[in-house]
């Protein structure tokens, strides 16, 4: 697989934003290659520690594992060296399925965030409202989140900083009545993106997963003629849950899409493989910082290249 | 679901394995992958795993196999046991500081839930009868004050803010100035989440912690971070030096292996759980319930705690050949009691048996303070009334009462619960083959 080597400011600056993540994974990666003359199971169970470390999980491990030696195999080498292409092709192809562009093109469009609390879906509205705003979208937000303390706020001040209007209730009120109003005002301003928060909720607390359901029931009633994206925001310090949390949310609100925040720490958000190969839901966009342009839209090739190193 | 797996998978592992005898290498290695496995499903650190087996492998090889165990709940009980002991011994409290105020400090990772969790902790002091003051550290997160000020309110405790143009150092010192002038006891100091490798962060909540010198410093984990979590606490603890953990989330389904790495990394007690998104929804931390929910095997464990304490096998089988028989006898319900209660409360026991729980029991209520009574009137009996209680007519129970110091009522109601006994005994073997078990007598637990 062709990986592009011409180096953009772009990638740079994904390159930067992940050095933290990867810097762990591509330096033992590159160490277990250099340390090893020939690829005998000793490698492979050092193989397996790295990448179990980054929260891949065991039987995505398994799998990668068991993929890389039949790799080997047709290639009938033991050239330790050859691991680390041929696991670059292997990421890739695991994270390269579904369509990573977001359903927005076409207005009027909307974008549900949901997740588990404390994620960053906040956060993540705050920067993707920027992020369109910037390139001459009309957008308007709403604040879905009338549970948490201060969340509102919170959304308000994000809106503020890229001037953008923000639709809101009080602390308490009904969320889905408020994405109702939001549908109606976009309608009115001939909005090109609404983009609609949501309370943290943890997926397995039936009532708030229930009412999230009216939520959707609303938009659907209010607002068919918009294209829809509904993206999953996941942590990326998150452990094997983070399979789980893809799992009921998709089945709750058919996620489209997920947003990968958290990468500029140390955690590798390896969950994500089983979620995208897994459950064919891709990954959208990832947050590698806390200024404003740093969630960035998501590259398998360029992620995975950066994960790696060159 | 996975949850329930592990027992069920070291069962199978261990079949093979009947009967008594040492455990060999070869058993151990197996039953340690299926533990392996479930360690890190429930994400804890590959590291503190492969630890933790190599203590488990050691202690478990050539280890003998109690009597009244399968291999496969000998196994369990010592990965129990020495996960329990890394999680660890009994309740860690809040300590206070001799001259007031005390002063608690939160940190953690963004999201972890430090300002939910002041709000929480702060309504435990308060039932405490301690007055808390919150103080609003986190100038970064827009509109974090305003979330710690409605936290505040809610819980009808003070909250000392300075806005998001001052410095979180300078706030601090205000915060304990102003918990000193109106004579407030506590100080929760709420900070901004920071990652662990952010150096001007982390130096700031050095500056923090040297400017208002905190009793304790508290390190909030999210319950479903993954195998970071080891990088996160070690980092934590060796920049800032934390006094113990929080873990949030767990009214989730996460296994929360995170707990075993954090506690493993930082040697902290975890202190409290977060339980939910309300301000009561808050618990001391149980390190035994933690180490059965990482292994994913609930009560299970504590039945084998106790199943461990002596039942006598030997006793045991020659109990059920009389019991089919019928010649169940006032001895042996005496042999019985007194092995049962070295296992604890009989109730307890009795409903620790799934399928045993309520209804059946209520007829059956044992109390523990009558049992030594029971033993009392069964030791006044003679060896023809115990082998054959049908003999023991009004004479015989009066002469029973005034031996035995009880009253003829107690020895009606003995006897009477002896019958009882009888039939559940008959409900136990009943149940017993329902489930097409060995032959051998066992409490009869699920997939064991």
């Amino acid at each position: 697989m062709a990986i592009n080597e011409q180096p953009t400011s772009f990638f740079h600056k994904l390159k930067q934003g992940l050095s933290k993540t990867t810097k762990g994974f591509s330096d033992r990666i590159d160490s277990l290659v250099n340390g090893y003359d020939i690829l005998d199971d000793d490698f492979y169970a050092e193989l397996e520690e790295i990448l179990i470390t980054a929260d891949v999980g065991f039987e995505m491990t398994m799998e990668l594992i068991d993929s890389l030696k039949t790799k080997v195999r047709e290639r009938k080498t033991d050239d330790p060296y050859i691991v680390k292409t041929l696991l670059k092709e292997l990421i890739v192809d695991a994270l390269s399925i579904g369509e990573v562009k977001m359903n927005i093109d076409k207005a009027p469009s909307i974008i549900l965030v949901v997740g588990v609390n404390g994620v960053g879906k906040t956060t993540t509205i705050g920067k993707l409202a920027n992020h369109f705003n910037e390139s001459g979208k009309k957008i308007l937000l709403a604040a879905g989140d009338t549970f948490r303390a201060g969340a509102i706020d919170q959304l308000e001040i994000w809106g503020s900083r890229s001037n953008v209007p923000v639709i809101r209730h009080q602390e308490g009120a009904d969320p889905a009545a408020v994405i109702f109003d939001a549908i109606h005002a976009a309608k009115a301003r001939k909005t090109d993106i609404l983009i609609c928060d949501t309370a943290g909720r943890l997926h397995n607390k039936k009532n708030l997963m229930n009412e999230l359901g009216k939520i959707f029931k609303v938009v659907d009633r209010e607002y068919p003629e918009a294209s829809k994206e509904i993206l999953l925001v996941l942590d990326a310090t998150t452990g094997q849950n983070a399979l789980q949390q893809a799992k009921v949310f998709g089945e709750v609100a058919g996620i489209t899409g997920i947003v990968l925040t958290k990468l500029d720490g140390t955690a590798k958000g390896g969950i994500i493989l089983a979620i995208v190969k897994g459950m064919g839901i891709p990954v959208k966009m990832i947050g590698v910082g806390e200024q404003m342009d740093d969630l960035q839209p998501f590259n398998a090739i360029e992620f995975t290249a950066a994960l790696l190193g060159d | 679901m996975i949850f329930e797996g592990l027992s069920e998978k070291l069962q199978n592992t261990l079949q093979k394995l009947k009967g008594k005898g040492k455990l060999t290498e070869n058993d151990v290695k197996e039953a340690m992958r299926e533990v392996k496995l479930a360690l890190l499903e429930a994400d804890v650190n590959f590291k503190v795993v492969k630890d933790f087996i190599k203590r488990v492998t050691d202690r478990a090889i050539g280890s003998e196999v109690m009597e009244s165990l399968t291999p496969g709940q000998h196994v369990i009980k010592i990965v129990n046991e020495e996960l329990t002991a890394l999680m660890g011994s009994g309740q860690s409290k809040l300590t206070f500081s001799s001259k007031p105020p005390t002063v608690y400090m939160m940190v953690g990772l963004q999201g972890s839930g430090k300002t939910t969790t002041c709000g929480k902790l702060a309504k435990l002091l308060k039932k405490q009868q301690k007055n808390p003051l919150l103080v609003a550290c986190d100038v970064y997160r827009p509109a974090a004050i305003q979330q710690l000020k409605t936290v505040g309110s809610k819980i009808d405790t003070p909250v000392f803010s300075m806005g998001d143009a001052v410095s979180p150092v300078n706030i601090a010192k205000a915060g304990i100035e102003q918990a000193l002038r109106q004579g407030l006891d506590t100080v929760i100091i709420d900070t901004a989440g920071r990652l662990h490798i952010d150096d001007t962060l982390m130096n700031e909540l050095l500056d923090v912690k040297s400017a208002v010198k905190p009793q304790e410093i508290l390190l909030v984990v999210d319950a479903m971070t993954g195998q970071d979590a080891v990088n996160v606490a070690e980092q934590f603890h060796e920049k800032i030096g934390i006094d113990g953990v929080i873990l949030t989330k767990l009214d989730g389904d996460t296994r929360g292996g995170a707990a075993l790495s954090v506690r493993a990394v930082t040697q902290k007690p975890i202190k409290f759980v977060g339980l939910g998104e309300k301000v009561d929804e808050f618990e001391p931390f149980y390190p035994d319930r933690m180490a059965s929910r990482i292994l994913g095997m609930g009560d299970m464990l504590s039945l084998i705690e106790k199943a461990q304490s002596n039942i006598d096998m030997s006793k045991a089988q020659e109990l059920e050949k009389r019991m089919r028989t019928q010649q169940f006898t006032f001895d042996d319900f005496l042999d019985q009691l007194q092995q049962m209660k070295n296992m604890g409360s009989m109730n307890q026991i009795l409903q620790m048996i799934p399928g045993m729980g309520g209804k059946q029991l209520k007829n059956i209520d044992v109390d523990d303070r009558e049992l030594v009574y029971i033993e009392a009137i069964i030791q006044s009996m003679t060896k023809a009334e115990r082998n054959n209680p049908g003999i023991i007519n009004g004479s015989r129970r009066k002469r029973i009462a005034i031996g035995s110091g009880t009253s003829i009522q107690q020895v009606n109601k003995l006897l009477k619960q002896f019958e009882q006994t009888r039939k559940m005994m008959k409900q136990f073997m009943d149940m017993e083959k329902g489930m097409k078990k060995g032959n051998k007598f066992k409490l009869p637990f699920p997939g064991m």
